[in-house]
């Protein structure tokens, strides 16, 4: 099949960006997406032009390094994926494909389709941790932990950092990212007795690296890859509306 | 005091201060509209409960001062709101296909915010005002229906019918959002919310609604 490409290069963060066009021939169904830029890539550096940059690692939808805007979704049009694991066969011969970079002001462009979501990693440095003396590691099921918890947990602790939920809001809230790891440590013995703090620090640092506020339009939940519930950041509401009073 | 002011400057804090003063202001909805509807029962009972209520005026007076804070602070708020989300987003996307994962009342909350402000400062400007000059004398249920800024004029009837219909988008989204704000958003109290939210953004402005509509549209009353 036969594609065309619109998509955003700029040369540094400090350059202007605009829209270049390809004409992408002979991509296979089988194809992911990733690979089908691969071999645009090749073709540019063979003509002596600059390949597109894009972030990625490890290309099967669990480090968290890809994401860009596809045809005006996160991550592209399926639901519950990330941008490496989406294949040509979504698309159709003849098809115009508009890829972008997250935007949000906590996210400059770098290069191209390259961000830099560093301002994700300090939210996480300001108390993404427990930092208790939890000891060596305990004995399967010494520590009685329900199901419920565990489980909610371990769906909040699936969050792979792609900064998604940002790029999609219309207030560049990054409330989903941090309420997962809010929501993770304080289900959790270990994590539950730092939670207060944990709180306070990672809304004050999520509020200063500049991103908006949320306004409950979920739809951060709706193109999450990993399909995080907003009911997250309902818990980090209440998490931080009981740290700021007691 | 510090932490007061660190918790109502964030986000979060921000965010339920919305809420607060919006539930606030949907509780004022509910003792206005049983009000309105008294319109229904005729002249002579619409006169004598506008006539009760001015007989307690310094409740009254006392209540509306409430409520004029919270629609400053919420109407404030609001704007502050979405002035700062803006700002966090520079740069819009060519193609964005926010269709395909919000609904769109959530996503024109200032702007319905905003329209319900022009009809409230009409609203203020003329049929309440007409009210606070009018003592006595029986003139109230005239003033809504056969006045200059009654329903019987056809602008402000539309107007009127508008304004309801967008306050019910705004509280579409609005009503829920708030408890999600609060951080009560439990599956187990899920279906209750949205079932007292559709009395929120659907009965009562349809009750708001069915005056213009009878008296205005419909020519009742005369
Ligand atoms: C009777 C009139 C009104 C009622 C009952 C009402 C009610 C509400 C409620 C319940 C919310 C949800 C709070 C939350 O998301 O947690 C809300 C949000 C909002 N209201 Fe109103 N409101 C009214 C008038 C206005 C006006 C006049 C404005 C003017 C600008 C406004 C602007 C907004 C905005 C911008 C939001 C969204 C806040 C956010 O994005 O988080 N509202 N309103
Ligand atoms: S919450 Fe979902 S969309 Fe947001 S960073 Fe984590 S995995 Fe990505
Ligand atoms: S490259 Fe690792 S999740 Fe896509």
């Amino acid at each position: 099949m036969n594609v065309t490409l619109k998509v955003w290069r700029q040369s540094n963060s400090q350059s202007k960006g605009f829209f270049s066009i390809y004409n992408v021939s002979d991509v296979s169904e089988e194809m992911s997406f990733f690979e089908m830029l691969d071999m645009l890539n090749e073709s540019l550096v063979e003509k002596g032009e600059e390949p597109i940059a894009f972030d990625h690692d490890c290309r099967e939808g669990i480090c968290g390094t890809c994401g860009v805007f596809i045809n005006g979704r996160a991550h592209g049009p399926i639901s519950g994926i990330t941008t490496c694991q989406l294949h040509m066969r979504r698309f159709n011969n003849g098809d115009t494909i508009i890829i972008e970079p997250w935007r949000a002001k906590a996210f400059p462009v770098i290069k191209d389709l390259v961000v830099d979501r560093t301002s994700l990693d300090r939210v996480m440095m300001s108390g993404g941790y427990v930092s208790v003396n939890t000891g060596g590691t305990p004995d399967a099921n010494a520590i009685p932990i329900s199901k419920v918890n565990a489980d909610e947990a371990m769906d909040a602790a699936s969050c792979i950092g792609c900064g998604a939920c940002v790029a999609t809001c219309k207030n560049s809230s990054a409330m989903l990212f941090v309420s997962a790891k809010v929501s993770q440590y304080a289900l959790l013995p270990q994590g539950m007795i730092e939670k207060k703090i944990r709180a306070q620090n990672m809304v004050d640092s999520m509020d200063e690296e500049g991103f908006g506020n949320c306004s409950n339009t979920y739809a951060c939940e709706a193109e999450c890859p990993k399909e995080i519930s907003v009911s997250h950041i309902a818990r980090m509401n209440r998490e931080f509306f009981k740290a700021s009073i007691s | 005091m510090s932490w007061f002011l660190n918790f109502m400057n964030s986000s979060i804090g921000k965010k339920m201060q919305m809420a607060i003063t919006g539930i606030l202001l949907c509780l004022f909805l509910i003792v206005h509209v049983i009000g309105n509807l008294v319109l229904f029962a005729g002249p002579n009972a619409f006169n004598t409960y506008v006539e009760a209520l001015s007989s307690v005026k310094p409740l009254v007076r006392s209540l509306e001062v409430v409520l004029a804070l919270m629609f400053i602070w919420h109407i404030f708020n609001g704007v502050r709101l979405t002035i700062e989300n803006r700002k966090a987003t520079p740069e819009k996307y060519l193609m964005n296909k926010a269709a395909e994962n919000s609904k769109l009342t959530s996503r024109t909350m200032g702007l319905t915010g905003s329209l319900i402000f022009i009809f409230l400062v009409t609203h203020l400007g003329t049929i309440w005002r007409l009210f606070q000059l009018e003592h006595g004398g029986g003139k109230f249920y005239d003033i809504v229906i056969s006045g200059r800024f009654g329903f019987n004029n056809i602008y402000y009837t539309l107007i009127y019918i508008f304004a309801m219909a967008l306050l019910g988008l705004h509280l579409r989204h609005g009503f829920q959002s708030a408890f999600q704000t609060f951080g009560w958003n439990h599956s187990k109290y899920k279906p209750l919310i949205s079932g007292v939210a559709v009395f929120f953004w659907l009965i009562i402005p349809l009750a708001f609604m069915s005056i213009p509509i009878y008296f205005g549209l419909l020519g009742g009353g005369n």
